[in-house]
Protein backbone atom coordinates (compact mmCIF):
# COMPACT_ATOMS: atom_id res chain seq x y z
CA UNK A 1 0.00 0.00 0.00
CA UNK A 2 1.27 3.52 -0.71
CA UNK A 3 2.46 4.97 2.66
CA UNK A 4 1.36 8.36 1.57
CA UNK A 5 -1.73 7.79 0.44
CA UNK A 6 -4.10 10.17 2.00
CA UNK A 7 -8.35 10.38 1.54
CA UNK A 8 -10.46 12.99 0.94
CA UNK A 9 -11.92 11.96 4.34
CA UNK A 10 -8.35 12.72 5.93
CA UNK A 11 -9.45 16.68 5.40
CA UNK A 12 -12.50 16.02 7.83
CA UNK A 13 -9.88 15.82 10.53
CA UNK A 14 -7.11 17.73 9.39
CA UNK A 15 -8.42 20.96 8.47
CA UNK A 16 -10.63 21.28 11.77
CA UNK A 17 -7.47 20.63 13.72
CA UNK A 18 -5.17 23.46 11.62
CA UNK A 19 -7.87 25.89 11.98
CA UNK A 20 -7.89 25.43 15.68
CA UNK A 21 -4.07 25.73 15.83
CA UNK A 22 -3.94 28.87 13.49
CA UNK A 23 -6.73 30.16 16.05
CA UNK A 24 -4.79 29.43 19.32
CA UNK A 25 -1.43 31.24 17.88
CA UNK A 26 -3.13 33.82 15.79
CA UNK A 27 -4.70 37.47 16.90
CA UNK A 28 -8.43 37.70 16.68
CA UNK A 29 -8.22 39.47 13.78
CA UNK A 30 -8.35 37.12 10.67
CA UNK A 31 -10.77 35.79 12.65
CA UNK A 32 -13.57 35.66 10.08
CA UNK A 33 -10.96 34.33 7.53
CA UNK A 34 -9.45 31.30 8.84
CA UNK A 35 -12.95 30.13 10.11
CA UNK A 36 -14.34 30.90 6.97
CA UNK A 37 -11.21 28.89 5.55
CA UNK A 38 -11.51 26.20 7.64
CA UNK A 39 -15.36 26.03 7.45
CA UNK A 40 -15.22 25.68 3.77
CA UNK A 41 -12.50 23.56 3.45
CA UNK A 42 -14.43 20.95 5.87
CA UNK A 43 -17.18 21.14 3.62
CA UNK A 44 -15.04 20.51 0.12
CA UNK A 45 -13.77 17.70 2.35
CA UNK A 46 -16.82 16.34 3.29
CA UNK A 47 -18.52 16.97 -0.35
CA UNK A 48 -15.51 15.06 -1.79
CA UNK A 49 -15.73 11.80 0.68
CA UNK A 50 -19.13 11.74 -0.17
CA UNK A 51 -18.71 11.53 -4.11
CA UNK A 52 -16.03 8.54 -3.06
CA UNK A 53 -18.63 6.48 -1.23
CA UNK A 54 -20.87 7.24 -3.82
CA UNK A 55 -18.86 5.78 -7.19
CA UNK A 56 -16.97 3.10 -5.06
CA UNK A 57 -18.72 2.09 -2.10
CA UNK A 58 -17.42 1.73 1.47
CA UNK A 59 -13.80 1.81 1.84
CA UNK A 60 -11.31 1.35 4.33
CA UNK A 61 -8.23 3.50 4.52
CA UNK A 62 -5.14 3.19 7.08
CA UNK A 63 -3.71 6.40 7.54
CA UNK A 64 -0.17 6.73 6.93
CA UNK A 65 -0.18 3.20 4.99
CA UNK A 66 -0.04 1.86 8.87
CA UNK A 67 -3.26 -0.32 9.81
CA UNK A 68 -4.55 -2.50 12.76
CA UNK A 69 -2.91 -3.19 15.43
CA UNK A 70 -0.93 -0.02 15.86
CA UNK A 71 -1.86 2.43 13.84
CA UNK A 72 -4.81 3.56 12.80
CA UNK A 73 -7.49 2.21 10.22
CA UNK A 74 -10.62 4.39 8.98
CA UNK A 75 -13.64 2.76 7.78
CA UNK A 76 -15.92 4.67 5.17
CA UNK A 77 -19.43 3.38 4.74
CA UNK A 78 -22.94 4.91 4.70
CA UNK A 79 -23.36 5.56 8.16
CA UNK A 80 -20.05 7.07 8.75
CA UNK A 81 -20.95 9.65 6.18
CA UNK A 82 -24.32 10.27 7.20
CA UNK A 83 -22.84 10.98 10.56
CA UNK A 84 -20.00 13.04 9.15
CA UNK A 85 -22.82 14.65 6.87
CA UNK A 86 -24.57 16.06 9.78
CA UNK A 87 -21.74 16.77 12.04
CA UNK A 88 -20.28 18.56 9.02
CA UNK A 89 -23.59 20.48 8.42
CA UNK A 90 -24.35 20.93 12.04
CA UNK A 91 -20.49 22.59 12.52
CA UNK A 92 -20.64 24.83 9.77
CA UNK A 93 -23.78 26.26 10.39
CA UNK A 94 -22.91 26.79 14.21
CA UNK A 95 -19.00 28.35 13.45
CA UNK A 96 -21.15 30.89 11.48
CA UNK A 97 -23.27 31.88 13.71
CA UNK A 98 -20.66 31.51 16.87
CA UNK A 99 -19.12 34.43 14.65
CA UNK A 100 -21.82 36.81 15.38
CA UNK A 101 -22.43 35.00 19.06
CA UNK A 102 -19.01 36.27 20.51
CA UNK A 103 -17.88 39.62 19.39
CA UNK A 104 -20.18 41.52 21.61
CA UNK A 105 -18.78 42.71 24.70
CA UNK A 106 -15.29 42.70 25.72
CA UNK A 107 -16.39 39.46 28.12
CA UNK A 108 -17.58 37.80 24.72
CA UNK A 109 -13.67 38.70 22.75
CA UNK A 110 -12.35 36.91 25.12
CA UNK A 111 -14.16 33.85 25.76
CA UNK A 112 -14.09 33.80 22.06
CA UNK A 113 -9.98 33.25 22.11
CA UNK A 114 -11.21 29.88 23.73
CA UNK A 115 -13.68 29.31 22.31
CA UNK A 116 -12.67 28.79 18.89
CA UNK A 117 -9.64 26.41 19.62
CA UNK A 118 -11.62 24.65 21.33
CA UNK A 119 -14.83 24.32 19.41
CA UNK A 120 -12.48 23.32 15.92
CA UNK A 121 -10.38 20.46 18.06
CA UNK A 122 -14.01 19.25 19.04
CA UNK A 123 -14.79 19.08 15.54
CA UNK A 124 -11.46 16.85 14.45
CA UNK A 125 -12.08 14.90 17.18
CA UNK A 126 -15.48 14.06 16.42
CA UNK A 127 -15.00 13.25 12.81
CA UNK A 128 -12.00 10.74 13.65
CA UNK A 129 -14.60 9.23 15.49
CA UNK A 130 -17.12 8.82 13.24
CA UNK A 131 -14.06 7.42 11.06
CA UNK A 132 -12.43 5.31 13.24
CA UNK A 133 -13.28 1.16 13.22
CA UNK A 134 -10.96 0.29 16.14
CA UNK A 135 -11.21 0.39 19.35
CA UNK A 136 -8.73 1.68 20.99
CA UNK A 137 -8.88 4.81 18.57
CA UNK A 138 -12.52 5.73 19.76
CA UNK A 139 -11.26 5.21 23.51
CA UNK A 140 -9.10 8.65 22.59
CA UNK A 141 -11.60 10.35 19.82
CA UNK A 142 -13.93 9.92 22.84
CA UNK A 143 -11.54 11.52 25.64
CA UNK A 144 -10.80 14.10 22.83
CA UNK A 145 -14.21 15.06 22.17
CA UNK A 146 -14.91 14.66 26.05
CA UNK A 147 -12.34 17.38 27.34
CA UNK A 148 -13.01 19.62 24.41
CA UNK A 149 -16.94 19.53 25.47
CA UNK A 150 -16.21 20.20 29.45
CA UNK A 151 -13.89 23.54 28.75
CA UNK A 152 -16.58 24.67 25.91
CA UNK A 153 -19.22 23.92 28.87
CA UNK A 154 -17.01 25.91 31.48
CA UNK A 155 -16.50 28.98 29.11
CA UNK A 156 -19.21 31.35 31.02
CA UNK A 157 -16.98 31.03 33.73
CA UNK A 158 -20.31 30.90 35.97
CA UNK A 159 -20.73 28.77 39.13
CA UNK A 160 -23.36 26.54 37.31
CA UNK A 161 -21.40 26.03 34.00
CA UNK A 162 -18.38 25.55 36.48
CA UNK A 163 -20.62 23.01 38.34
CA UNK A 164 -21.93 21.76 35.90
CA UNK A 165 -18.80 20.82 33.68
CA UNK A 166 -16.77 19.28 36.80
CA UNK A 167 -19.82 16.80 37.22
CA UNK A 168 -19.80 15.82 33.40
CA UNK A 169 -15.72 16.00 33.54
CA UNK A 170 -15.88 13.36 36.59
CA UNK A 171 -18.47 11.35 35.19
CA UNK A 172 -17.16 11.08 31.28
CA UNK A 173 -13.73 9.73 32.56
CA UNK A 174 -14.71 7.51 34.62
CA UNK A 175 -17.23 6.25 31.58
CA UNK A 176 -14.23 6.34 29.26
CA UNK A 177 -12.41 3.52 32.19
CA UNK A 178 -15.21 1.42 32.06
CA UNK A 179 -15.10 1.32 28.28
CA UNK A 180 -11.03 1.10 28.27
CA UNK A 181 -11.46 -1.97 30.83
CA UNK A 182 -13.65 -3.48 28.32
CA UNK A 183 -11.46 -3.12 25.63
CA UNK A 184 -8.17 -4.42 27.35
CA UNK A 185 -10.64 -7.46 28.27
CA UNK A 186 -11.68 -7.93 24.48
CA UNK A 187 -7.84 -7.19 23.58
CA UNK A 188 -6.42 -10.15 25.67
CA UNK A 189 -9.02 -12.53 24.78
CA UNK A 190 -8.73 -12.06 21.44
CA UNK A 191 -5.36 -10.04 20.74
CA UNK A 192 -6.49 -7.39 18.04
CA UNK A 193 -8.43 -4.00 18.84
CA UNK A 194 -9.60 -3.89 15.12
CA UNK A 195 -14.09 -3.92 14.78
CA UNK A 196 -13.89 -6.54 12.68
CA UNK A 197 -10.95 -8.55 13.56
CA UNK A 198 -12.35 -9.04 17.16
CA UNK A 199 -15.73 -10.16 16.02
CA UNK A 200 -14.19 -12.85 13.99
CA UNK A 201 -12.19 -14.07 16.74
CA UNK A 202 -14.40 -13.73 19.88
CA UNK A 203 -16.11 -16.80 21.19
CA UNK A 204 -19.31 -16.18 23.72
CA UNK A 205 -18.60 -16.34 27.53
CA UNK A 206 -18.14 -14.73 31.19
CA UNK A 207 -15.17 -13.12 29.19
CA UNK A 208 -16.91 -11.72 26.19
CA UNK A 209 -20.19 -10.58 28.40
CA UNK A 210 -18.06 -8.90 30.97
CA UNK A 211 -15.86 -6.70 28.05
CA UNK A 212 -19.71 -6.30 26.74
CA UNK A 213 -20.68 -4.96 30.01
CA UNK A 214 -18.28 -2.59 30.69
CA UNK A 215 -17.70 -1.16 27.41
CA UNK A 216 -21.84 -0.78 27.08
CA UNK A 217 -21.98 0.88 30.29
CA UNK A 218 -19.27 3.30 29.86
CA UNK A 219 -20.68 4.24 26.48
CA UNK A 220 -24.70 4.60 28.09
CA UNK A 221 -22.69 7.39 30.17
CA UNK A 222 -21.37 8.67 27.81
CA UNK A 223 -24.59 8.66 25.32
CA UNK A 224 -26.77 10.40 28.46
CA UNK A 225 -29.26 7.45 28.03
CA UNK A 226 -31.65 7.07 31.01
CA UNK A 227 -30.96 6.77 34.13
CA UNK A 228 -27.63 8.07 33.49
CA UNK A 229 -28.76 11.09 31.61
CA UNK A 230 -28.66 13.20 34.96
CA UNK A 231 -25.32 15.46 33.96
CA UNK A 232 -26.74 16.19 30.82
CA UNK A 233 -29.40 18.73 31.35
CA UNK A 234 -27.23 21.10 33.76
CA UNK A 235 -24.17 20.86 31.21
CA UNK A 236 -26.40 21.34 27.81
CA UNK A 237 -28.09 24.39 29.65
CA UNK A 238 -25.67 26.01 31.40
CA UNK A 239 -23.00 26.15 28.11
CA UNK A 240 -22.99 29.29 25.82
CA UNK A 241 -26.01 28.26 23.30
CA UNK A 242 -23.73 27.34 20.45
CA UNK A 243 -21.86 24.97 22.47
CA UNK A 244 -25.40 23.38 23.82
CA UNK A 245 -26.28 23.25 20.19
CA UNK A 246 -22.84 20.88 19.42
CA UNK A 247 -23.31 18.79 22.45
CA UNK A 248 -27.15 18.31 22.00
CA UNK A 249 -26.67 17.23 18.34
CA UNK A 250 -23.37 15.84 18.34
CA UNK A 251 -21.22 15.09 21.42
CA UNK A 252 -24.13 12.75 22.52
CA UNK A 253 -24.49 11.06 19.45
CA UNK A 254 -20.49 9.83 19.30
CA UNK A 255 -21.23 6.74 22.41
CA UNK A 256 -24.48 5.90 20.45
CA UNK A 257 -22.13 5.49 17.03
CA UNK A 258 -19.85 3.35 18.89
CA UNK A 259 -22.30 1.40 20.76
CA UNK A 260 -24.25 0.62 17.45
CA UNK A 261 -21.45 -0.06 15.66
CA UNK A 262 -20.03 -2.38 18.29
CA UNK A 263 -23.90 -3.60 18.50
CA UNK A 264 -23.96 -4.81 15.09
CA UNK A 265 -20.48 -5.63 14.65
CA UNK A 266 -19.26 -7.31 17.70
CA UNK A 267 -21.84 -8.58 20.30
CA UNK A 268 -23.64 -11.18 17.75
CA UNK A 269 -20.35 -12.92 18.37
CA UNK A 270 -21.17 -12.39 22.21
CA UNK A 271 -24.49 -13.61 21.95
CA UNK A 272 -25.33 -10.48 24.31
CA UNK A 273 -29.18 -10.61 23.76
CA UNK A 274 -30.21 -9.52 27.73
CA UNK A 275 -28.42 -6.99 26.89
CA UNK A 276 -29.79 -5.29 23.59
CA UNK A 277 -33.13 -5.96 25.90
CA UNK A 278 -32.03 -3.62 28.81
CA UNK A 279 -30.87 -1.01 26.32
CA UNK A 280 -34.20 -0.60 24.45
CA UNK A 281 -36.31 -0.72 27.96
CA UNK A 282 -33.78 2.15 29.52
CA UNK A 283 -34.62 4.09 25.90
CA UNK A 284 -38.06 3.57 26.40
CA UNK A 285 -38.12 5.11 29.85
CA UNK A 286 -35.76 7.92 28.90
CA UNK A 287 -38.35 8.79 26.28
CA UNK A 288 -41.02 9.17 28.62
CA UNK A 289 -39.04 10.41 31.85
CA UNK A 290 -37.08 13.12 29.73
CA UNK A 291 -40.28 14.16 28.37
CA UNK A 292 -42.26 14.14 31.49
CA UNK A 293 -38.78 16.37 33.23
CA UNK A 294 -38.93 18.50 30.24
CA UNK A 295 -42.97 19.55 30.63
CA UNK A 296 -41.82 20.45 34.37
CA UNK A 297 -38.98 22.97 33.74
CA UNK A 298 -39.51 26.72 33.96
CA UNK A 299 -35.76 27.87 31.80
CA UNK A 300 -36.07 27.54 27.96
CA UNK A 301 -32.68 25.73 27.98
CA UNK A 302 -33.13 22.99 30.29
CA UNK A 303 -36.70 22.06 28.39
CA UNK A 304 -34.45 21.74 25.32
CA UNK A 305 -31.77 19.65 27.67
CA UNK A 306 -34.67 17.54 28.49
CA UNK A 307 -35.93 16.62 25.69
CA UNK A 308 -32.30 15.53 24.37
CA UNK A 309 -32.31 12.82 26.91
CA UNK A 310 -35.91 11.93 25.58
CA UNK A 311 -34.67 11.87 21.97
CA UNK A 312 -31.87 9.99 22.42
CA UNK A 313 -34.17 7.03 24.14
CA UNK A 314 -35.46 6.94 20.54
CA UNK A 315 -31.97 5.99 19.17
CA UNK A 316 -32.30 2.96 21.94
CA UNK A 317 -35.29 1.46 21.30
CA UNK A 318 -34.05 0.14 17.98
CA UNK A 319 -31.28 -2.06 19.56
CA UNK A 320 -33.58 -4.92 21.34
CA UNK A 321 -34.53 -5.73 17.22
CA UNK A 322 -31.11 -6.64 17.05
CA UNK A 323 -31.26 -9.65 19.23
CA UNK A 324 -31.08 -13.15 17.75
CA UNK A 325 -34.57 -14.08 15.83
CA UNK A 326 -36.12 -11.16 15.38
CA UNK A 327 -36.64 -11.08 11.38
CA UNK A 328 -34.26 -9.51 9.23
CA UNK A 329 -36.72 -6.92 8.21
CA UNK A 330 -37.64 -5.79 11.27
CA UNK A 331 -34.19 -6.01 12.14
CA UNK A 332 -32.95 -3.40 9.56
CA UNK A 333 -35.84 -1.14 9.88
CA UNK A 334 -34.65 -0.71 13.33
CA UNK A 335 -31.36 0.16 11.89
CA UNK A 336 -32.12 2.64 9.43
CA UNK A 337 -34.83 4.52 12.14
CA UNK A 338 -31.97 4.44 14.59
CA UNK A 339 -29.55 5.86 12.02
CA UNK A 340 -32.11 8.51 10.66
CA UNK A 341 -32.88 9.64 14.41
CA UNK A 342 -30.01 10.17 14.68
CA UNK A 343 -29.18 12.80 11.80
CA UNK A 344 -33.12 14.01 12.29
CA UNK A 345 -33.00 14.59 15.83
CA UNK A 346 -29.49 16.65 15.79
CA UNK A 347 -30.73 19.06 12.97
CA UNK A 348 -33.57 19.78 15.11
CA UNK A 349 -32.07 20.42 17.95
CA UNK A 350 -29.12 22.47 16.65
CA UNK A 351 -31.93 24.68 15.28
CA UNK A 352 -33.79 24.98 18.28
CA UNK A 353 -30.56 25.65 20.75
CA UNK A 354 -29.40 28.45 18.12
CA UNK A 355 -32.85 29.54 18.51
CA UNK A 356 -33.02 29.48 22.00
CA UNK A 357 -29.26 31.67 21.84
CA UNK A 358 -31.22 34.17 19.76
CA UNK A 359 -34.09 34.42 22.17
CA UNK A 360 -31.92 34.96 25.06
CA UNK A 361 -29.85 37.18 23.63
CA UNK A 362 -32.82 39.29 23.11
CA UNK A 363 -34.23 39.45 25.97
CA UNK A 364 -31.21 39.00 28.65
CA UNK A 365 -32.58 35.88 30.58
CA UNK A 366 -33.99 32.32 29.78
CA UNK A 367 -36.65 31.81 32.13
CA UNK A 368 -39.73 30.48 29.64
CA UNK A 369 -42.13 33.38 30.35
CA UNK A 370 -39.40 36.00 29.42
CA UNK A 371 -40.12 34.75 25.97
CA UNK A 372 -43.82 35.98 25.87
CA UNK A 373 -44.50 38.13 22.65
CA UNK A 374 -41.22 37.60 21.41
CA UNK A 375 -42.65 36.04 18.59
CA UNK A 376 -43.81 39.36 16.59
CA UNK A 377 -40.49 40.34 17.06
CA UNK A 378 -38.47 37.48 15.72
CA UNK A 379 -40.69 36.09 12.99
CA UNK A 380 -37.20 34.45 11.64
CA UNK A 381 -36.25 33.06 15.03
CA UNK A 382 -40.18 31.52 15.81
CA UNK A 383 -40.17 29.70 12.42
CA UNK A 384 -36.98 27.95 13.50
CA UNK A 385 -38.30 27.08 16.37
CA UNK A 386 -41.51 25.44 14.73
CA UNK A 387 -39.52 23.52 11.86
CA UNK A 388 -37.45 22.22 14.20
CA UNK A 389 -40.57 21.72 16.61
CA UNK A 390 -42.29 19.33 13.83
CA UNK A 391 -39.74 17.47 13.03
CA UNK A 392 -39.23 16.83 17.30
CA UNK A 393 -42.74 16.35 17.50
CA UNK A 394 -42.66 13.41 14.60
CA UNK A 395 -44.99 15.06 12.51
CA UNK A 396 -44.92 14.47 8.45
CA UNK A 397 -43.03 16.35 6.90
CA UNK A 398 -40.53 16.80 9.77
CA UNK A 399 -37.13 14.62 9.85
CA UNK A 400 -38.66 13.19 13.38
CA UNK A 401 -41.86 11.00 11.47
CA UNK A 402 -39.30 8.73 9.80
CA UNK A 403 -37.45 7.40 12.18
CA UNK A 404 -40.44 6.72 14.48
CA UNK A 405 -42.72 5.41 11.70
CA UNK A 406 -39.64 2.48 11.03
CA UNK A 407 -39.41 1.72 14.41
CA UNK A 408 -43.21 1.53 14.78
CA UNK A 409 -43.14 -1.09 11.75
CA UNK A 410 -40.32 -2.63 13.14
CA UNK A 411 -42.21 -3.36 16.01
CA UNK A 412 -45.51 -4.06 14.18
CA UNK A 413 -43.82 -7.19 12.54
CA UNK A 414 -42.31 -8.43 15.70
CA UNK A 415 -45.80 -8.23 17.13
CA UNK A 416 -44.24 -5.98 19.99
CA UNK A 417 -47.05 -3.45 21.63
CA UNK A 418 -44.43 -1.64 23.98
CA UNK A 419 -42.27 0.35 22.20
CA UNK A 420 -45.15 1.54 19.93
CA UNK A 421 -47.25 2.70 22.83
CA UNK A 422 -43.76 4.28 23.98
CA UNK A 423 -42.99 5.92 20.55
CA UNK A 424 -46.76 7.44 20.41
CA UNK A 425 -46.76 8.76 24.21
CA UNK A 426 -43.10 10.01 23.66
CA UNK A 427 -44.62 11.85 20.34
CA UNK A 428 -48.00 13.53 22.27
CA UNK A 429 -45.48 14.70 25.09
CA UNK A 430 -43.12 16.64 22.60
CA UNK A 431 -46.43 18.30 22.02
CA UNK A 432 -46.84 18.94 25.63
CA UNK A 433 -43.17 20.44 26.10
CA UNK A 434 -43.03 22.46 22.73
CA UNK A 435 -45.96 23.79 22.87
CA UNK A 436 -45.26 25.49 26.32
CA UNK A 437 -42.12 27.24 24.57
CA UNK A 438 -44.49 28.04 21.09
CA UNK A 439 -47.18 29.37 23.87
CA UNK A 440 -45.15 31.83 25.37
CA UNK A 441 -43.21 32.64 22.27
CA UNK A 442 -46.97 33.56 19.88
CA UNK A 443 -48.60 35.47 23.21
CA UNK A 444 -50.08 38.83 21.66
CA UNK A 445 -48.20 40.51 24.82
CA UNK A 446 -47.04 44.11 23.55
CA UNK A 447 -43.05 43.46 24.99
CA UNK A 448 -40.23 45.71 24.06
CA UNK A 449 -36.52 43.84 23.06
CA UNK A 450 -33.73 44.42 25.74
CA UNK A 451 -31.48 43.79 22.35
CA UNK A 452 -31.98 43.32 18.99
CA UNK A 453 -29.84 39.53 18.72
CA UNK A 454 -27.17 40.10 14.92
CA UNK A 455 -29.18 38.92 11.74
CA UNK A 456 -26.28 36.28 11.12
CA UNK A 457 -27.88 34.16 14.28
CA UNK A 458 -31.44 34.18 13.59
CA UNK A 459 -30.97 32.80 10.15
CA UNK A 460 -28.59 29.96 11.02
CA UNK A 461 -31.59 28.92 13.26
CA UNK A 462 -33.44 28.97 9.91
CA UNK A 463 -31.17 27.33 8.05
CA UNK A 464 -30.99 24.33 10.64
CA UNK A 465 -34.84 24.40 11.30
CA UNK A 466 -35.83 24.20 7.35
CA UNK A 467 -33.34 21.14 6.75
CA UNK A 468 -34.73 19.14 9.54
CA UNK A 469 -37.85 19.32 7.49
CA UNK A 470 -35.84 18.58 3.96
CA UNK A 471 -34.04 15.36 5.49
CA UNK A 472 -37.60 14.73 5.91
CA UNK A 473 -37.93 15.19 2.42
CA UNK A 474 -35.04 13.48 1.07
CA UNK A 475 -35.46 10.11 2.63
CA UNK A 476 -34.66 8.50 -0.36
CA UNK A 477 -30.87 9.58 -1.04
CA UNK A 478 -30.28 9.39 2.71
CA UNK A 479 -31.37 5.42 3.26
CA UNK A 480 -29.78 4.58 -0.15
CA UNK A 481 -26.83 6.34 1.52
CA UNK A 482 -27.10 3.91 4.86
CA UNK A 483 -27.37 1.07 2.19
CA UNK A 484 -23.67 1.23 1.23
CA UNK A 485 -21.74 -0.75 3.64
CA UNK A 486 -24.24 -1.99 5.88
CA UNK A 487 -23.27 -4.12 8.55
CA UNK A 488 -24.28 -7.60 7.88
CA UNK A 489 -28.09 -8.44 8.42
CA UNK A 490 -29.29 -5.12 8.34
CA UNK A 491 -29.84 -4.32 5.11
CA UNK A 492 -33.17 -6.35 3.80
CA UNK A 493 -35.05 -3.28 4.44
CA UNK A 494 -32.79 -0.62 2.38
CA UNK A 495 -32.62 -3.30 -0.32
CA UNK A 496 -36.32 -2.43 -0.65
CA UNK A 497 -34.74 1.38 -1.31
CA UNK A 498 -34.61 2.35 -4.97
CA UNK B 1 -0.16 -17.01 38.59
CA UNK B 2 2.39 -13.49 38.64
CA UNK B 3 -0.18 -12.42 36.26
CA UNK B 4 -3.20 -13.66 38.66
CA UNK B 5 -2.07 -11.74 41.35
CA UNK B 6 -1.08 -8.52 39.32
CA UNK B 7 -4.63 -8.77 37.60
CA UNK B 8 -6.62 -9.09 40.84
CA UNK B 9 -4.79 -5.91 41.93
CA UNK B 10 -5.81 -4.35 39.45
CA UNK B 11 -9.74 -5.05 39.22
CA UNK B 12 -9.35 -4.15 43.26
CA UNK B 13 -7.36 -0.83 42.32
CA UNK B 14 -10.21 -0.06 40.13
CA UNK B 15 -12.82 -1.09 42.01
CA UNK B 16 -11.46 0.97 44.88
CA UNK B 17 -11.19 3.67 42.51
CA UNK B 18 -14.97 3.88 41.49
CA UNK B 19 -15.39 3.63 44.86
CA UNK B 20 -14.01 6.90 46.02
CA UNK B 21 -14.86 8.43 43.04
CA UNK B 22 -18.55 7.97 44.25
CA UNK B 23 -18.47 8.56 47.69
CA UNK B 24 -15.78 11.01 48.74
CA UNK B 25 -17.72 14.73 48.31
CA UNK B 26 -14.49 16.62 48.32
CA UNK B 27 -13.61 16.84 44.71
CA UNK B 28 -9.72 16.58 45.61
CA UNK B 29 -10.40 13.29 46.89
CA UNK B 30 -12.69 12.40 43.83
CA UNK B 31 -10.03 12.95 41.51
CA UNK B 32 -7.34 11.34 43.42
CA UNK B 33 -9.68 8.44 43.16
CA UNK B 34 -9.95 8.57 39.66
CA UNK B 35 -6.12 8.29 39.20
CA UNK B 36 -6.70 5.20 41.29
CA UNK B 37 -9.09 3.22 39.11
CA UNK B 38 -6.89 4.62 35.92
CA UNK B 39 -3.99 3.49 37.52
CA UNK B 40 -5.82 0.11 38.20
CA UNK B 41 -7.15 0.16 34.31
CA UNK B 42 -3.36 0.57 33.23
CA UNK B 43 -1.99 -1.63 35.59
CA UNK B 44 -4.18 -4.75 34.12
CA UNK B 45 -3.30 -3.46 30.11
CA UNK B 46 0.56 -4.31 31.70
CA UNK B 47 -0.35 -7.51 33.43
CA UNK B 48 -2.04 -8.70 30.69
CA UNK B 49 0.72 -8.17 28.00
CA UNK B 50 2.45 -10.65 29.78
CA UNK B 51 1.18 -14.35 28.18
CA UNK B 52 4.53 -16.05 28.70
CA UNK B 53 7.85 -15.19 26.29
CA UNK B 54 8.17 -11.89 25.14
CA UNK B 55 5.36 -9.45 26.64
CA UNK B 56 2.83 -8.12 24.29
CA UNK B 57 3.67 -4.16 23.52
CA UNK B 58 0.62 -3.06 22.33
CA UNK B 59 -0.88 -2.73 25.50
CA UNK B 60 2.07 -0.97 27.10
CA UNK B 61 2.18 1.66 24.35
CA UNK B 62 -1.75 2.16 24.53
CA UNK B 63 -0.96 2.21 28.74
CA UNK B 64 1.25 5.25 27.40
CA UNK B 65 -1.45 7.21 25.84
CA UNK B 66 -3.87 6.43 28.45
CA UNK B 67 -1.20 8.04 30.70
CA UNK B 68 -0.82 10.68 28.82
CA UNK B 69 -4.66 11.66 28.79
CA UNK B 70 -5.41 10.69 32.60
CA UNK B 71 -2.44 13.23 33.37
CA UNK B 72 -3.86 15.76 31.04
CA UNK B 73 -7.37 15.58 32.16
CA UNK B 74 -6.30 15.93 35.51
CA UNK B 75 -4.73 18.96 35.41
CA UNK B 76 -7.78 20.29 33.64
CA UNK B 77 -9.96 18.98 36.43
CA UNK B 78 -7.68 20.65 38.89
CA UNK B 79 -8.06 23.48 37.19
CA UNK B 80 -11.32 23.69 36.81
CA UNK B 81 -12.04 22.54 40.62
CA UNK B 82 -9.77 25.97 41.95
CA UNK B 83 -11.81 27.81 39.59
CA UNK B 84 -15.43 26.95 40.84
CA UNK B 85 -13.78 27.10 44.62
CA UNK B 86 -12.71 30.54 43.76
CA UNK B 87 -16.49 31.36 42.41
CA UNK B 88 -18.33 29.41 45.05
CA UNK B 89 -16.25 28.39 47.99
CA UNK B 90 -17.24 25.21 47.45
CA UNK B 91 -14.93 21.98 46.94
CA UNK B 92 -17.70 19.98 46.75
CA UNK B 93 -20.14 19.30 43.89
CA UNK B 94 -22.97 18.85 46.96
CA UNK B 95 -25.17 17.33 44.44
CA UNK B 96 -27.58 14.62 45.84
CA UNK B 97 -27.70 13.03 42.34
CA UNK B 98 -23.80 12.85 42.30
CA UNK B 99 -23.88 10.81 45.60
CA UNK B 100 -27.14 9.20 45.89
Amino acid sequence: MNGWALGPETGLVGFPAVGAVVLAIAAARGRRLVVGLTVAATLAAFVLTLARVLSIGAYEQDIGGWGAPLGIGWRIDGFAVLMLGLSVVVGAVVSIYSLAYFGEDPGDRRRALFFWPLWLFLWSALHGLFLSRDLFNWYVTLELSGLAAVALIALSGRADALTGSLRYLLLALAASLLYLLGVVVLYSATGTLDLAQVASRMTPGPVALAAVLLITTGLVVKAALFPAHFWLPSAHASAPSPVSAVLSALVVKGGFYILARTMTGLWPAASADGVLLVLGWLGGAAVLWGSLLAIRQQRLKLVIAYSTVAQLGYLFIAFPFWMDGVGEQAASRAWAGAAYQAVSHGLAKAALFLAAGVLIHARGRDDLDALRGLGAHLPVTATAMALAGISLMGIPPGAGFLPKWMLMTAALQEGRIIPIMVLMAGGLLAVGYLFRIFRRLLAADDVALDHAPPRTMEIAALVLGILSVIAGLSSLPILSLLSIGAPEGMNAYLEGVP
Amino acid sequence: MTVTIYSLAAIALFVLGLYGLWWQPHLLRKLVSLNIASAGAFLLMVALAYRGGDPDPVPHALVLTGIVISVSATAFAVVLAARRYRETGSVELDEPEARS
